[in-house]
């Protein structure tokens, strides 16, 4: 087994509340230089951003996983991520056919632009991304896992936008593949919510939005190599294999 | 007041749950934040909300509420529904806003 440090909940320049700063090319160096293995790209509702950063990662010795941070109808925030392009694309049109079409007031809540690799702007969405889907955690969840894909409530230890602040605890059934916390957590703080759920593993991430914030919470995957299906299989802690927090 | 007194002067529809209309009513909370009515909704009251998750009765049966009523035209989302059937908590609608139905309800219960 090896040992990678991942922080798997990092915002681009595409969010409406991402810094400018946060492009491709920036997050892999700063990745690079805060010692990190693995990288989640988790833009709100919008997949994007994720090929082009997979793909200048790569050289750089970073593994990236692709996904999204949706916002269910509840307006509950998940992290969800998938295996390869193609089922990465099939979700982007999932989100695309269930965002609400309400124009982004970039004075309010910031650009959502798209960059190439030279860090120049390609694309505009022009629908807000913050907005919630109109799909339950249910359905979110369904989808995913149909696409063999990763799921997993984010920051429940916050006051908004947490499936313990909107839903008032884990709701029973849900497959989830594990819970984040948000960085400065304390993990005793949430333990009366998983009294069902303790074989759910719980990672940290630091759900940077700017530069400085890449990397400064991380959970340590203790699995064969790094791989989609590895990182599956360290979150449901199968045959050795492990996450741990600080 | 009882749960059946209000649905017909609030023209309110009934889901699913009726072995609860004889349900005493306190009073009501409105939050569509399912933690807040965990943490302050008292027993006995009506739950005003637009959430149609199941938690929302899992809550209910636990805060002994009387009643959910949902508003905007929302419909409970089936496992809502069976868990109501189940736990005997009336899970009502109405087309009304939150704001609407609320004052309409605070007028009833303090006529």
């Amino acid at each position: 087994m090896n040992k990678y440090r991942a922080d798997l909940h990092i915002h681009t320049v595409l969010s409406p509340c991402g810094d400018l700063e946060m492009s491709p090319k920036k997050i892999i160096e700063k990745a690079r230089e805060k010692g990190l293995d693995i990288i989640g790209i988790t833009d709100h509702n919008t997949t994007r951003h994720c090929k082009l950063i997979s793909k200048l990662a790569e050289p750089a010795g970073i593994f990236v996983l692709m996904g999204a941070e949706v916002t269910t109808r509840e307006e509950v925030h998940c992290l969800t991520f998938f295996e390869n392009d193609e089922k990465l694309s099939e979700f982007q049109l999932y989100l695309e056919t269930h965002l609400p079409p309400i124009p982004n007031d970039t004075n309010k809540f910031g650009y959502q632009v798209v960059v190439d690799e030279d860090e120049q702007i390609i694309d505009e969405i022009e629908f807000l991304l913050l907005s919630a889907l109109d799909q339950s955690i249910e359905q979110v969840e369904q989808k995913v896992h149909s696409l063999m894909g990763i799921i997993i409530p984010a920051h429940i230890d916050r006051h908004s936008y947490s499936i313990i602040s909107q839903l008032g605890f884990i709701p029973s059934g849900l497959l989830i593949d594990g819970i984040e916390i948000s960085a400065n957590c304390k993990v005793a703080s949430v333990m009366p919510f998983l009294a069902k759920h303790k074989d759910k593993t719980i990672i940290r991430n630091s759900d940077a939005h700017y530069e400085e914030n890449i990397g400064k919470a991380f959970s340590v995957f203790e699995m064969r190599h790094r791989s989609f299906s590895e990182i599956k299989l360290a979150l449901n802690g199968i045959e050795g294999r492990k996450v741990s927090i600080s | 007041m009882q749960v059946k007194d209000i649905i017909t002067s609030l023209e309110l529809k009934v889901f699913g749950g009726s072995q609860g209309l004889s349900n005493e009513i306190t009073g009501g909370y409105t939050s569509d934040l399912l933690s807040d009515v965990m943490g302050y909704a008292d027993n006995g009251k009506i739950w005003i909300t637009l959430q149609t998750h199941k938690n929302v009765i899992a809550i209910a049966s636990l805060k002994e509420l009387a009643a959910v009523i949902l508003i905007k035209g929302n419909e409970p989302d089936a496992d809502m529904l069976t868990q109501a059937k189940e736990e005997g908590i009336p899970v009502l609608g109405s087309n009304e806003e939150a704001f609407e139905m609320t004052g309409k309800l605070y007028n009833l219960l303090t006529r």
